[in-house]
């Protein structure tokens, strides 16, 4: 082969991977991303079906029940709530009035069910998203407030 | 008083680094010599000072003087002293004096062993580097002062996170910022050679030991980082993809890539934009990755509370750093010449291919990564990208890599034929045939993804030691080099080996359990005996014992911990592993579940972990393949060459 | 302008989206409380269990609501600052709201460092601050006379901040 062809066939193969591999990283973002949705925003329809996501906010003190390993506990972002049960074992630092991140479906009666509960590993801070929730939830019950 | 001096020593270290960075290459342009001499001597004395400064830090942690308020926030009297010395790296203001000393370690290190090089060169690299340090020390004194003081001083600081509370925190975070600190000096070299507009064989010879030192540190530290959240985080995962995690690992893989591709440059004189770009893209990556964990636009367990300050501040020198080096880049690759012309066929092009596949992984974990940011910089809401993603992409990637480990060092440089190396290939592909359908089969059924996984590790194993038979034949012994990147390559196939058996064999599971009950997983028996209160140096402990046995033999008791470090603080799980070579048993206590906490019941996790110690053994096997490549005679051969006055040189 | 630029333009779009996503900062979202009456809440007071506070009392006054809590190294920083300016008399009244304590601790940590506060108001168990939307200890909220809240400071006041913003604020407010 010509150095010219040679050259060729390396870029042409070169962009052939390049193709096949953005391909496979875009269609592994579209499956593999999770949104942050509120329990205001569940309460009013907005969450996905049948699409594992993410709901953020406080965990409402006194709401957790325990019944062997499963677990069940109220997400609120002080505006709605929304009620989350897991099977497993809790992160440390998952506590009634912190913040916390469940990752999972919604079911058909509004409930949720986690396959992952997150808690961030700093007391002081509660996980930002949950922070958005609550930020979310408040800016909407004032602006309806309003006179 | 000592805070003080540690203070104006950095001030004074700041100071002498802008000497260091401007007048040795302004001498280098203006053939200056008494301007390039300066180089050294400077680099001497921004070490000392820095090392002096974090002397005064450490002090202040080792008599937990709380007057400072970095010490304060970070450490308290109960801490045991080896986590209190810790603890200088455990916060924000630390860890960057800690970059920052290690930088001007590396800085000297060059100074020392850089004898043989022409004097302007290494007037250019030192200079480079005295540019980055002073950048840095001035981040670290503007933005993030260690020193500062808090008055009245608090009578007990606050306690480090007890997260890390481990012997991991006290090697980790050193191993990794060794790693990313390293590939500075690639990149002073690859600046130094593109001002110059020497980018020559020379120039890949003298930047391949640095850059293989770097890349041996930042393998351990990664290796350290994920065996201790494997041991820290109670949930048995070795690797998480946190966006913390990604930072660290993606100048790992644009770092491997470099260490192959300098062997090009060096052996054949192709390649040489590419790796120039590529010593530029390790460097930038490592600052990305500073960012990142510092500026707090990612958030992830490691994420330190953050100031936007200091966000800013390390946005413009990446981009000052980065953005400098790449006009540099755009200026003069142009101009380079093409070097060794070689077909399609041949070991340059394998090792082309094997780099372009390391560059589409970094992009894709970068992208996975920065997602987020994206999708919320564009008002189109908040989102994560999970493990889920990492994994889809990561692995068909990877696929093509392996299976080129095996042929790259088969094939000749510069022409090569199919039926050659097909010829020398044989014997692993029947290896890798066996091992892919024979394994999974034995070990109690057809499983794809094992089969696939245990093939290519036969693969490259089988490959290494035909290769080793065949060049052993051959007159003259293989140079320590050549070992290194064998034995390198074997640790990978180690590596392969680990992750597919853990991934597809692990078993797993959380159970309700009361004194006395027992749990089957992996063919072993789990018995709860109970849990007991104790105290710790500064917690409580919950500690349960669990008895293993195996077809009623019993091996020994675990005992998994629930710590609470106190007020302010947060519970701890410390799960306890046996560990062993084709197996780990894995335990951790959740919570209690009756309200007797002695006799009660307890959520109890139990892990199976097939050949999960083959991962970390696996990279050890590539540090130590590294260090052997690294510390190669040829290196210092140069040495002897240049310098006939003391004779000890090569020793 | 040549392939070689590139690498260039790549990067300079990558630290364009970093310096949008720095100004993301979730911690950077300016209070939605900012303009909006302050929250009621009725909790015990910290030195006298028996005796509350209620916002509701401070009517008619421009104050601050100062959250703090024995456990916080930051609060440390912050105090003597509040200390400084309250001993001059340079401040509005300031109502300590103590976060997530314990009583005992609380209230040798005033004594240590010194009690600048109107009161302190006693959050055990941090339900207030939920209210309040408190991401984190310490946090500072300058309330005027017909209890709306004015401004809202994240983390630890420095004289700085106090300068420039609180003072000036507290000077106009109070005409």
């Amino acid at each position: 082969m010509k150095p010219r062809q040679k050259r060729i066939a390396l870029i042409v193969g070169g962009l052939a991977a390049l193709g096949l591999a953005a391909a496979f990283v875009l269609n592994a973002l579209d499956s593999n991303i999770a949104f942050y949705i509120t329990p205001s925003e569940i309460a009013a329809g907005k969450a996905p079906q049948n699409k594992t996501f993410r709901v953020g906010g406080m965990v409402k003190e006194g709401s957790l029940t325990r019944d062997n390993l499963t677990v069940s506990f109220v997400i609120t972002d002080t505006a709605r709530d929304v009620k989350v049960t897991y099977t497993g074992i809790l992160p440390d630092l998952f506590k009634e009035g912190k913040g916390a991140v469940a990752q999972g479906r919604l079911n058909p009666d509004g409930s949720f069910t986690a396959t992952e509960v997150l808690a961030k590993h700093d007391e002081n801070y509660m996980p930002p998203e949950a922070g958005h929730a609550i930020e979310q939830a408040q800016k909407a019950q004032q602006t309806v407030a309003k006179p | 008083m000592i805070p003080e001096l540690g203070h104006f020593a950095l001030l004074l270290s700041l100071f002498v680094a802008l000497v260091m960075g401007i007048l040795p290459l302004a001498g280098a342009q203006l053939c200056q010599h008494r301007w390039m001499a300066l180089a050294r001597p400077a680099t001497t004395a921004a070490f000392l000072l820095i090392a002096f400064s974090f002397g005064c830090l450490t002090w202040a942690f080792y008599v937990s003087d709380f007057s400072v308020l970095y010490v304060a926030s970070n450490s308290n009297t109960q801490l045991p002293t080896m986590y209190r010395l810790s603890a200088v790296w455990g916060g924000h203001e630390g860890s960057l004096l800690l970059w920052v000393l290690m930088l001007a370690g590396w800085s000297l290190a060059v100074a020392v062993f850089s004898r043989q090089l022409p004097e302007a060169m290494v007037a250019r690299v030192l200079g480079v580097l005295g540019l980055v340090l002073a950048g840095l020390l001035a981040f670290v004194v503007f933005t993030s002062n260690p020193f500062d003081r808090i008055l009245p001083p608090p009578a007990e600081g606050r306690s480090l996170n007890p997260l890390l509370q481990d012997p991991g925190l006290v090697y980790h975070p050193p191993m990794l910022y060794m790693g990313y600190v390293g590939f500075s000096v690639a990149f002073a070299f690859a600046i130094a050679a593109l001002i110059a507009g020497q980018l020559d064989a020379a120039w890949a010879r003298w930047s391949r030991p640095w850059t293989t030192a770097a890349w041996i540190f930042l393998t351990l530290g990664i290796t350290l980082g994920s065996w201790w959240s494997y041991n820290e985080l109670g949930w048995g995962g070795w690797w998480f993809w946190d966006p913390v995690e990604n930072a660290s690992f993606m100048p790992w893989l644009v770092g491997t890539a470099l260490i192959h591709s300098l062997a090009v440059t060096e052996k054949r004189g192709s390649f040489k934009n590419w790796t120039v770009l590529l010593a530029i893209a390790a460097f930038s990556l490592s600052l990305l990755g500073t960012f990142l964990v510092r500026s707090g636009v990612l958030t992830s367990v490691h994420a330190f509370a953050t100031d936007p300050r200091r966000g800013i501040f390390i946005l413009i020198l990446l981009a000052i750093v980065v953005g400098s080096s790449l006009m540099l880049f755009a200026a003069r690759a142009p101009k380079v010449s093409l070097g060794g012309a070689f077909a399609l066929v041949s070991r340059e092009t394998f090792l082309l291919v094997n780099n372009v596949l390391l560059l589409v992984t970094c992009g894709a974990v970068l992208l996975g990564t920065l997602y987020p940011l994206i999708v919320d910089a564009f008002g189109l809401g908040k989102i994560s990208v999970g493990p889920p993603y990492f994994n889809a992409v990561f692995v068909p990637i990877m696929l093509p890599v392996l299976a080129l480990v095996a042929i790259g060092p088969v094939a000749r440089w510069k022409h090569d034929d199919l039926k050659t190396i097909l010829g020398r290939l044989w014997p692993a592909a029947i290896v890798a045939a066996a091992a892919g359908i024979a394994l999974p089969w034995l070990a109690g059924g057809w499983n794809g993804a094992v089969g696939l996984g245990l093939a290519l590790a036969g693969w490259i194993g089988a490959a290494l030691v035909s290769q080793t038979a065949d060049r052993l034949k051959k007159p003259g012994a293989p140079t320590a080099s050549w070992w290194g990147m064998q034995l390198a390559h074997f640790g990978l196939a180690a590596f392969v080996v680990g992750v597919t058996l853990v991934s597809n064999y692990q078993e797993e599971r959380d159970v309700r359990m009361e004194p006395g009950d027992t749990v089957m997983v992996g063919g072993y028996t789990f018995k709860f005996l109970g849990v007991r209160e104790a105290d710790g140096p500064n917690y409580r402990a919950s500690v349960g014992s669990v008895e293993l046995s195996r077809d009623g033999k019993t091996l020994g008791t675990l005992y998994p911990e629930k710590r609470d470090y106190g007020l302010g603080s947060m519970p701890m799980t410390e799960a306890a592993i046996d560990v062993g070579f084709t197996r780990d048993l894995y335990v951790s206590l959740g919570e209690p579940l009756t309200a007797d906490r002695e006799n009660g019941a307890w959520a109890v996790r139990v892990y199976f972990k097939p050949f999960v110690v083959w991962i970390w053994g696996g990279c050890l096997l590539m540090a130590l393949g590294g260090l052997l490549a690294a510390a190669d005679r040829r290196y210092r051969l140069r040495v002897k060459r240049t310098l006939p006055a003391p004779a000890g040189a090569t020793a | 302008m040549n392939r070689f630029t590139w690498p260039l333009i790549i990067f300079v779009a990558l630290v364009g989206l970093l310096a949008v996503g720095l100004n993301l900062n979730p911690r950077e979202v300016p209070s939605p409380l900012i303009g909006k009456p302050a929250p009621d809440f009725k909790v015990a007071q910290l030195k006298n269990p028996e005796a509350t506070f209620s916002p509701q009392e401070m009517r008619g006054k421009v104050w601050l609501l100062n959250v703090w809590a024995s456990w916080c190294v930051s609060c440390r920083e912050e105090h003597p600052v509040i200390v400084e300016y309250a001993r001059k008399g340079l401040l509005p009244p300031v109502v300590g709201l103590d976060y997530k304590d314990k009583r005992e601790d609380g209230l040798a940590w005033l004594s240590r460092f010194g009690d600048p506060y109107l009161l302190s108001a006693f959050d055990a168990d941090g339900r207030v601050g939920i209210d309040y939307g408190v991401y984190g200890v310490p946090e500072t909220y300058l309330i005027d006379k017909a209890g709306v809240i004015r401004f809202k400071q994240i983390g630890p006041i420095t004289p700085e901040v106090m300068e420039k913003k609180i003072l000036p604020l507290v000077k106009e407010l109070d005409k």
